[in-house]
């Protein structure tokens, strides 16, 4: 039993650190928010250093070092609310890796692991996937469809696109009309699980970083004479954000676990981890603003890249209160099979 | 990270399960000196095949288990539903505390008899007008020749009318800044001038007392850690309140989920999607809490220092188990409403759990000040 981040995986983490620290500083992600495009330069340098290809398997063009490393990825991408296509990239890759046909995973994979493609994945409620991240000039686009039970690939230029301005300017969202497309013959619901648990990881580090940016302005700002930081009604506060955080950790890198090792606990682990941390995205930013006083308001103090990213991810592949229905009817089965 | 337990943790959880399956505690006494007698007679026969003292080191007759096998240990004894050995604090707090602290004379004195639950242990730490702030501390001992006459008054003091021993932390020295004038003493519970009373709690038993002390003496040779070094002997006792509990808390919490997702799925109301959502929340939080307390286990082997979930898991414990027996009034009905009935009793005792062994605000400036780093609040 051990919960730790494997050498390698904490390599990945240090360097990703490192490297979006310099590469995407809030004045990069401003930049590419005001123009409503992606960083070119930033994806171009995270495609030859085999990110997006992360989890992919070597067969097929990729580093096969599993969802954990992919998702120690995706909160520092979280964290600094890079620019770039990286979550529907992958989210593309890992539908079409574990649910396509030997000929789709050929025909995608390698693309998508170097970044010669770009991908999108979204769920499809009526006669579209609202919000889809990344989907506008995406390559490669995988719907699924939970009624149904189906998902189905969609070739970028085939799928039917329009580009929608969110309040998250930082990423490009789409709305996607649900097409006949090529069928992916694998389990939808696990993709969805997937993808679930991806969206968490960001989560993660988007409140990891609320924390954080919280945490520095509170010990210095001096009101009363005093840092606001030694009031216990901010420290409390703060404590719930540590809480926030940390719960989404430890629940979103066991689903990451489970995805690899034990995939019939996916299920309930990743709504777990899709539950908790949208309401924690939701919540540790919230504080942040409000931690933040006055200035927290302000367009300049960047904390509402993070209120507005945690928005966008809570509610994509749906919001805490879904996942917990579904948590509820698992948990029960769960209950029901070890009573049987 | 590997979330599976390795060969030889397994082997190790395999013999504790043997072990229980082989010595069941039996039935829960109604009485309260039932239930007394009960644990006491439970720790004895942990004694005789070497699992009271399952974490103690060896050469003080514990079995030496590492800390992933001590959180295996009370995870399957939560498991098996057994109860705290009686002389759980001089098993978790008072041991440990002397192996510490203590002298070699101590330690050959009191160590064998807590294992073996002839000598029972209680705590006189909290008093009326110190609660949070323990330091604040008024009760006073005096030396007189070679032996000190302790008064004041101590409460919250559970299992005092079963012990022998009490850890007691008094001031020596009122003319030095609070934290400086306190000694930890072991007083004898055994003498005329030391009155336990039963302090009945909101769920109409008296679980916990209060003590009335009256010159009572304590020899030179008890004072633990020297005269003086109250402070930092009590801080160790404390440090060690969470050890281990946590895991055994974690299962209880997650045993008596499963009752109430059982009742709510079979009378209907998981069907209420706002009860079904409210089980989901609680099932997390439970989910949440075994999680962090692997983590914990596995920063502290890592880095030999516990990472910051550990501040959090007994204020999200208490919360937990607040909102889950709150719910079973809802889930259960009448029933849990009715006196005397174990979900009435878990509704009422779940209100001592934020409170207890730190209040959930100052566990939150605990994890302000030294998880976050906060300035200290004035």
């Amino acid at each position: 039993m051990n919960f730790e981040l494997t050498e390698d995986q904490q390599e990945i983490k240090r360097t990703a650190r490192e490297l979006l620290g310099n590469r995407a500083s809030w004045e990069k992600v401003r930049e590419a928010a005001t123009a409503g495009r992606y960083d070119e330069a930033l994806w171009r340098e995270l495609t030859e250093l085999g990110w997006p290809g992360i989890a992919v398997g070597e067969e097929h063009g990729g580093q096969g070092l599993g969802t954990v490393a992919l998702c120690v990825l995706l909160e520092e991408l979280g964290y600094t609310c890079a620019p770039t296509p990286f979550l529907g990239t992958v989210l593309a890759a890992q539908a079409i890796e574990h649910a396509g046909s030997t000929r789709q995973r050929e025909r995608w994979l390698p693309a998508l692991a170097s970044g010669e493609a770009t991908g999108a994945f979204g769920v499809v409620r009526g006669d579209a996937a609202e919000l889809v991240p990344d989907a506008p000039d995406a390559g490669v686009i995988v719907l699924a469809d939970p009624d149904t039970g189906g998902a189905a690939l969609l070739e970028g230029g085939a799928a039917s696109v329009e580009e929608v301005a969110s309040i998250d300017s930082t990423r490009r969202y789409g709305r996607v009309t649900a097409e006949d497309g090529e069928p992916l013959d694998g389990d939808a619901a696990a993709v969805i699980d997937r993808a679930a648990v991806a969206v968490a990881a960001e989560l993660v580090g988007v409140c990891q970083r609320a924390l954080d940016m919280t945490l520095d302005y509170v010990k210095d700002r001096k009101q009363f004479g005093v840092p606001v930081g030694s009031f216990q009604a901010v420290q409390h506060r703060a404590a719930q954000m540590l809480l926030d955080t940390e719960g989404s950790r430890s629940t979103t890198y066991f689903a990451a676990w489970t995805a690899d090792a034990e995939p019939e606990r996916l299920a309930l682990a990743a709504a777990m981890a899709k539950a908790w941390a949208s309401d924690a995205g939701r919540s540790a930013t919230g504080a942040a603003i409000q931690l933040h006083g006055g200035v927290g308001f302000t367009w300049e103090a960047d904390v509402h890249w993070l209120f507005k990213r945690a928005q966008l991810d809570a509610a994509f592949l749906g919001g805490a209160g879904a996942h917990r229905a579904r948590a509820a009817q698992l948990a029960a089965a769960d209950r029901a099979a070890a009573v049987r | 990270m590997d979330l599976t337990f390795n060969d030889t943790e397994l082997a190790f959880r395999d013999e504790v399960r043997a072990w229980l399956d082989e010595n069941s505690p039996g039935e829960q006494p109604g009485d309260e000196d039932g239930q007394y007698t009960w644990r006491r007679d439970w720790q004895r026969r942990m004694n005789e095949d070497g699992w009271a003292g399952v974490h103690w080191p060896t050469e003080y007759g514990g079995r030496g288990a590492t800390l992933m096998e001590t959180a295996i240990f009370f995870e399957e004894m939560g498991r098996a539903r057994a109860p705290l050995p009686a002389n759980v604090l001089g098993l978790l707090l008072g041991g440990p505390t002397l192996m510490i602290w203590g002298t070699e004379e101590q330690k050959e004195r009191y160590l064998q008899p807590i294992l073996s639950a002839e000598e029972i242990w209680c705590q006189g730490f909290s008093e009326p007008d110190a609660g949070s702030d323990l330091a604040a501390l008024k009760t006073r001992a005096v030396k007189e020749g070679d032996e000190w006459l302790v008064t004041g008054q101590k409460v919250w003091t559970s299992g005092a009318q079963y012990s022998k021993w009490c850890m007691l932390v008094a001031r020596t020295d009122r003319d030095v800044p609070k934290h400086k004038g306190l000694t930890y003493f072991l007083m004898d519970m055994e003498q005329d001038a030391v009155d336990v009373r039963p302090l009945r709690q909101i769920t109409g038993e008296p679980e916990f007392n209060e003590l009335f002390l009256e010159d009572a003496r304590v020899p030179d040779e008890n004072v633990v850690g020297g005269v003086g070094n109250g402070w930092k002997v009590a801080l160790t006792t404390l440090m060690n309140e969470r050890a281990g509990l946590g895991f055994f808390l974690q299962v209880r919490l997650r045993q008596l989920l499963d009752e109430l997702l059982d009742r709510a799925a079979a009378n209907g109301a998981l069907d209420d999607p706002s009860t079904a959502d409210k089980l989901a929340d609680l099932h997390i939080r439970t989910e949440i809490l075994r999680l962090m307390a692997w983590k914990g286990l596995s920063t502290i082997q890592k880095y030999g220092q516990p990472g910051p979930e550990g501040s959090l898991t007994k204020w999200v414990w208490s919360d937990t188990n607040q909102a889950l027996t709150q719910l079973a009034a809802d889930v259960v009905g009448p029933e849990a409403l009715t006196a005397g009935t174990p979900w009435a009793y878990e509704l009422l005792r779940a209100r001592g759990n934020s409170i207890e062994g730190g209040t959930t605000e100052i566990l939150k400036n605990i994890v302000a000040e030294r998880v976050l780093g906060l300035p200290r609040v004035r």
